[in-house]
């Protein structure tokens, strides 16, 4: 029988093709047509090159912005995921207790950005709000529309509250997926809590740690509505993130062109950090998938 | 090394179990002689996995006692019971090598470093695990994790006996006879206290100096696996030992004879001649292996029709009718058929009588 080449089967691939045109490649192109030329009115525009890529690249305000984000995903990273699987591993695994606690843990998740936002803002008040008068009778001089340190530790615990959950929920499963033989197995071999944390727990949570800490990293960098409600990006600029630069800098000052310059290298950026961990995670994982 | 004893041992795993029917493991005595291989044979949910988890310490007992050489050890946790357990599947600490996966349960129990790459040197040696001794575990198949199971257990040279839960099942076959020889190699070796748990019984009849068969939740019978086809104590044993199993036929008893169908048998000599006395039903077993099956008329036989011959290539299964009992015998591959009337002879000595499924014996007639 002879093989008859077509390659008509490239036809079924039109939908998705169509589907991911105009939900992302059709709104992509256009950014980067106007981050290519200076726009003054519908039929008046210049083709400038990379003109705003450099002026972009050169801005003060940009750059610091870049650098309190890093600092601040970081920071999101180095606190959500140890107290997410601490928080995991001190549950019940099973019985009404477990499911009491999960539904308590999802809760946060469920309420919108800005309402969290909303939250916190009253909540972090030194004059109404519950946190901001315990914190000020502790004796401690309290005030996040003030006090860039007292703004930056507000939106990190307000950040903290909202998404440990989902890390503590993802860990769960994955812990809940481990068989009961392997802490029989360790028990036999008499190892201790820490061993088997080391050996048995952390390893199996590999793959959940990954998808962890690449959704936190992609939220927590992207993060717009819950600083923009609580702290307006300030006192002064010291809580203004990079989607909130960006949003100044589009929305507000109507700069399109170096606008769409810095939204495709935002874009760039979260796409090699993803690369990044995805990459160096698996390698870590690779014995276990063999 | 030790004696291990369970005394009134019974678990349940309701939190108020009623009646005997809540039982996994029903009141149980037992002693493990030091330095015996055992295993334990029986079908799934018999009580097996429970009986060693409890033996082990990852199970509580419901009531009853664990003894170590006279030491009560039911309250103590597994890390304190020198005990080690190969699961049935196999548990690799996936992240270690290969080399610290076997070192993992010696040094939990800080011994020497010179001392342990000596151990494991040996361990590994025995199970054809030297070459990969650097190797990530996680990587390797599953015959070679399962050996590093086998190797955690045995590399520990404190422990009064290793427990082994049917963990040949995810073992290729031609691997397993292997395997199965490493383990008996290492008993003989070590003398160590080997508790093997299987629902394989030709598994059981090799591996073990003395077979546990246990049924719902209780031990039936513990005996060589001689013993075991030639007198089962118990007509469960009967069926589950022996292809195939055992024949049984409801009788009836006049003196030294069982009666059925209106037939005479002789019993064998050690049955007690007051067996009948009781109102609890009686059966008359014979293995097929004994059955005698001839054409001519015998001196004390029993007439029956040949209903069916299946072949097995070394041998032949006759399935016989006496009546509207089904008897079935082993006959060798040559044996000539000549008539589907037949007569069957009850060799005396096989033909033994069961009442409430328990075999009925003098006990003065014991094995010596």
């Amino acid at each position: 029988m002879t093989k008859t080449e077509n390659n008509r089967a490239w036809f079924l691939v039109l939908p998705v093709f169509a589907l991911v045109a105009f939900s992302a490649i059709v709104p992509l192109m256009t950014v980067v047509n106007y981050s290519v030329q200076d726009i003054f009115g519908p039929d008046n525009r210049v083709f400038v090159g990379a003109e705003w890529y450099r002026e972009i690249l050169q801005d003060d305000r940009l750059r610091r912005a870049l650098l309190r984000q890093f600092v601040f995903s970081l920071a999101v990273l180095v606190i959500e995921i140890p107290l997410g699987i601490a928080v995991a591993l001190s549950m019940p695994r099973r019985g009404r207790w477990a499911s009491l606690i999960l539904v308590v843990l999802a809760l946060p998740l469920l309420i919108p950005w800005n309402v969290v936002g909303t939250i916190w803002q009253i909540f972090g008040r030194a004059d109404i709000g519950l946190g901001g008068v315990l914190v000020t009778a502790l004796g401690i001089d309290y005030n996040y529309a003030a006090n860039p340190f007292d703004a930056w530790a507000t939106v990190l615990v307000m950040d903290v509250w909202h998404w440990t959950s989902l890390v503590a929920l993802l860990c769960f499963s994955g812990l809940k997926a481990i068989p009961d033989a392997y802490y029989q197995a360790a028990r036999i071999d008499g190892a201790s809590n820490w061993a088997v944390f080391r050996y048995v727990q952390l390893p199996k949570l590999g793959n959940v740690l990954l998808i962890a800490v690449l959704l936190r990293f992609m939220d927590s960098f992207m993060i717009y509505s819950e600083p923009f409600v609580l702290t307006g990006g300030g006192p002064g600029n010291s809580t203004t993130f990079l989607s909130q630069t960006l949003a100044r800098l589009a929305v507000g000052q109507f700069d399109l062109g170096p606008a769409a310059a810095f939204s495709l290298i935002y874009f760039l950026i979260i796409l090699l950090f993803c690369w990044l961990f995805y990459t160096t995670m698996m390698q870590l994982g690779r014995g276990q998938q063999q | 090394m030790a004696r291990i004893e369970l005394s009134r041992l019974a678990h349940s795993y309701r939190d108020r179990p009623s009646g005997e029917s809540d039982y996994a493991l029903k009141p149980t005595d037992h002693v493990w002689e030091d330095g015996v291989a055992y295993a334990i044979l029986g079908p799934s949910g018999c009580g097996k996995t429970t009986l060693l988890n409890i033996m082990s310490g990852l199970l509580r007992p419901t009531a009853g006692k664990v003894l170590f050489d006279g030491r009560n050890v039911t309250e103590l946790p597994t890390e304190e019971r020198n005990i080690a357990q190969v699961f049935q599947f196999p548990v690799v600490y996936d992240t270690m090598t290969v080399f610290d996966n076997l070192a993992f349960p010696l040094r939990n129990r800080k011994i020497p470093e010179t001392e342990i790459r000596g151990r494991v040197a040996e361990i590994a040696r025995i199970l054809d695990l030297a070459s990969c001794l650097e190797q990530r575990a996680g990587a390797l198949a599953s015959d070679a994790r399962q050996k590093i199971s086998l190797g955690r257990g045995l590399v520990r040279t404190d422990v009064s006996a290793i427990l082994f839960d049917e963990p040949l099942t995810v073992i290729d076959p031609h691997l397993k006879n292997s395997l199965r020889r490493k383990l008996e190699e290492v008993h003989r070796e070590s003398r160590l206290t080997l508790i093997y748990v299987t629902h394989d019984q030709t598994e059981a009849l090799t591996f073990a100096d003395r077979v546990v068969v246990m049924h719902g939740g209780e031990i039936v019978q513990v005996d060589t696996p001689q013993a075991l086809f030639e007198r089962p104590a118990h007509t469960f044993v009967g069926h589950f030992v022996g292809s195939p199993g055992m024949n049984f036929v409801e009788c009836g008893v006049d003196g030294d004879s069982a009666i059925f169908d209106g037939h005479r048998v002789r019993l064998a000599a050690d049955t007690p001649m007051d067996a009948g006395s009781t109102g609890a039903s009686l059966e008359l077993g014979v293995r097929p292996e004994f059955l005698e099956l001839v054409f001519d008329r015998p001196e004390h036989g029993v007439p029956a029709k040949i209903t069916r011959v299946d072949d097995l290539g070394s041998s032949k299964i006759v399935t016989t009718a006496v009546g509207e009992n089904t008897l079935k015998v082993r006959l060798a591959e040559e044996a000539h058929l000549s008539d589907a009337a037949c007569w069957l002879v009850f060799p005396p000595e096989h033909s033994l009588l069961y009442r409430g499924s328990r075999l009925c014996r003098n006990p003065a007639s014991d094995r010596p």
